[in-house]
């Protein structure tokens, strides 16, 4: 019985999605197996230490499939996985099967969808927990809209395949560093796996700045036009933060979606979130919770982003954010 | 060029999600219901493409009767026909018996394109569009946030950024692409197309009784709404009086110097 994950790169190192994915793949072993441990998948030069220091007692290093192809890397996963994952119904035995993990990433996602419509198996998204409910099944918990509702469920499968919320486990190397074996495999997979491949460019538009911001400054309904956003934009630079908007503001046109914040937007991690004249709806709580600060503006007390903020200030925005940048400006 | 969207109707939260006693799925007495973002975008794409190209949008979605009103709300924003393959009120269709359902109206139609989101808002499973395609035995790629269709209609290129690098697949088709809000910036209804919408017919087929037999079995056994951490709002202030207290604050979280 092998649990196998696919490591995704983030530069020279292991991507951080793919370190909780390793975290959480090693629950997925029995305790009684000594000396077995998970064995990482990587397309490219597997980063040896750290997939040792997560517990990779193997590490196989895939070649002959060039950048990122989806259903090829699904092909070789599949390959790895082997019959395993053929045996239906009462083909299955009780004890421990094997396991796909990957991050709850795009590629992650993607390439393990890509491995269940291949093998016929179920495959369960972005997973915060699992663990062996006997005879080989397992119980596992799973996120729904984006985290903000949990699902229970039950697998039984000849094989597991799933990923693991890029949010929810944190990350944690194993007590024991596993030995980090390399085995070079060349990739089976034929033309039509490697027709659809990503073909790179840099930049482009992204949430990259809006994700790292460590001020944002968040704008919605509440600011009334596009024009409105002056004062947030002048906030956000005396504060070394950027603008973010909830989804009215994007569907109003006022901003970019790439600006956008929540379940459908980017989800932000900034020190401090200043929230004005948004609500709070729960798929803007989805993008903004990650948040260590929150300070919300509305002229609205009851409104939902004010009863969970950190400080509230009750008024309009437009009367308060520019004496606030009219104080920050004083100030010095 | 044929398209075909798939939308899926869902529970419309907005300030908290509420569980039906048996903690099997979410009380709906109270709300109403719609397709998830993503999918207003996917719509909104392809009758922008079938302006472009010609030909029609056809949108299906799997669910119960009342899925009628999603559908609707498709054709009122430029879809042509829409196909309604129904469900058991109450149930649950996972990922794999839905994309062999689509499966069945997709390969009924002749389509070019087959366009979905690139999750589903309520369940979040990432997978059927994906599934889809291979059924059809077509190329697929996810999460799009742009689709150019090469002028002589044979190729697309979907392109979506990922780790700050922009990535992009060029696709034969016909092809199955997911896409993500953001793509375009979907139109509202308009009164004609509200008028036309409620006019036109939409074709119920029932769900096929004896679909492929998994290789596995995923059940769900109880949803649970996670603990948020309770927190007591500290208010500063009303309107500018606020100010010095906030700036206060500012400093104090080390904002500001
Ligand atoms: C599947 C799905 C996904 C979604 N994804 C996202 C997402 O990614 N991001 C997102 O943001 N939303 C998302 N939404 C939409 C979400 O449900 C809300 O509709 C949206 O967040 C509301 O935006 P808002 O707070 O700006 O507007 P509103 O809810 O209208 O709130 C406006 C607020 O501004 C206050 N206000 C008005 N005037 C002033 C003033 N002058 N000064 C101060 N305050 C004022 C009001 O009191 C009110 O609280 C999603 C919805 C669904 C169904
Ligand atoms: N019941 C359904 N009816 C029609 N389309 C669906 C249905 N369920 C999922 N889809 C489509 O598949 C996409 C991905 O769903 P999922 O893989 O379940 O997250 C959705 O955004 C829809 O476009």
């Amino acid at each position: 019985m092998t649990v196998w994950c696919l490591v995704e790169l983030d530069g020279d190192a292991v991507a951080d999605a793919s370190l909780r994915a390793l975290t959480l793949a090693r629950g997925l072993l029995p305790d009684t197996a000594a000396g077995s441990g998970v064995a990482a998948v990587v397309f490219g030069a597997p980063p040896l230490g750290d997939l040792a220091a997560y517990g990779a007692a193997d590490v196989y290093v895939v070649s002959g499939v060039d950048g990122y192809a989806p259903r090829a890397w699904a092909r070789v996963l599949a390959g790895l996985l082997g019959p395993a994952a053929e045996s239906t119904g009462a083909g299955r035995t009780g004890g421990p099967r094997p396991a796909v993990v990957a991050a709850g990433t795009e590629h992650g996602n993607e390439v393990l969808a890509h491995l269940g419509a291949i093998t016929g198996l179920p495959m369960a998204a972005n997973c915060v927990a699992v663990s062996a409910s006997g005879g080989g099944k397992l119980d596992l918990v799973r996120q729904r809209w984006a985290g903000l509702l949990l699902e229970e469920a039950v697998l039984d499968a000849p094989a597991a395949l799933l990923t693991v919320a890029t949010d929810a486990v944190a990350p944690a190397p194993a007590t024991a560093a596993g030995a980090a074996v390399v085995h070079e495999i060349s990739a089976a997979v034929s033309d039509a796996d490697l027709l659809v491949r990503a073909v790179e460019s840099p930049g482009g538009p992204s949430g990259v700045s809006l994700a790292t911001a460590r001020v944002v400054v968040g704008g919605g309904r509440g600011v009334g036009s596009a024009e409105g956003f002056a004062p947030l934009e002048e906030l956000a630079e005396l504060l070394g933060g950027v603008v973010g908007v909830s989804r009215v503001v994007t569907s109003e046109g006022w901003r970019p979606h790439s600006m956008q914040v929540g379940q459908t937007g980017t989800k932000i991690t900034p020190d401090l979130y200043l929230a004005c004249g948004i609500s709070g709806a729960i798929q803007h709580f989805a993008g903004c919770s990650g948040a260590r600060h929150i300070i919300a503006i509305n002229t609205d007390a009851s409104a939902p982003m004010m009863t969970r903020a950190d400080y509230a200030v009750v008024g309009d925005l437009h009367e308060v954010l520019p004496a606030l940048v009219k104080a920050l400006r004083d100030r010095v | 060029m044929e398209i075909l969207v798939c939308v899926k109707r869902v529970p419309t939260v907005g300030g908290a999600i509420t569980l039906t006693a048996d903690s099997r799925a979410i009380d709906t007495r109270a709300s109403g219901f719609a397709i998830s973002p993503h999918e207003e975008c996917a719509v909104e794409e392809a009758v922008r493409l079938a302006g472009r190209f010609g030909g029609a949008v056809t949108v299906v979605s799997l669910g119960p009767a009342e899925a009628e009103e999603q559908l609707r709300g498709c054709l009122a924003l430029g879809a042509s026909a829409a196909v309604l393959v129904e469900t058991a009120a109450g149930a649950e269709t996972g990922p794999m018996a839905t994309a062999a359902a689509l499966h069945s109206v997709a390969a009924a139609g002749a389509f070019d394109l087959i366009l979905l989101g690139n999750e589903a808002s309520d369940t979040g499973g990432y997978q059927v569009g994906i599934r889809l395609a291979h059924l059809l035995g077509w190329p697929a790629a996810t999460g799009a946030k742009a689709i150019t269709v090469a002028d002589d209609g044979l190729s697309l290129l979907a392109s979506r950024s990922y780790r700050g690098v922009t990535e992009a697949f060029t696709l034969p088709l016909p092809c199955v692409v997911t896409v993500k809000e953001g793509i375009n910036l979907p139109r509202y209804p308009s009164l004609p197309g509200r008028l036309r919408a409620k006019r036109a017919a939409v074709k119920r087929i029932p769900v096929a009784a004896d679909g492929p037999v998994p290789a596995g079995d995923f059940r769900m056994t109880r949803l649970r709404v996670p603990d948020a951490p309770r927190k007591q709002a500290t208010v500063l202030g009303q309107g500018s009086a606020a100010v010095p207290a906030l700036v206060a604050v500012l400093a104090e979280l080390g904002v500001i110097s």
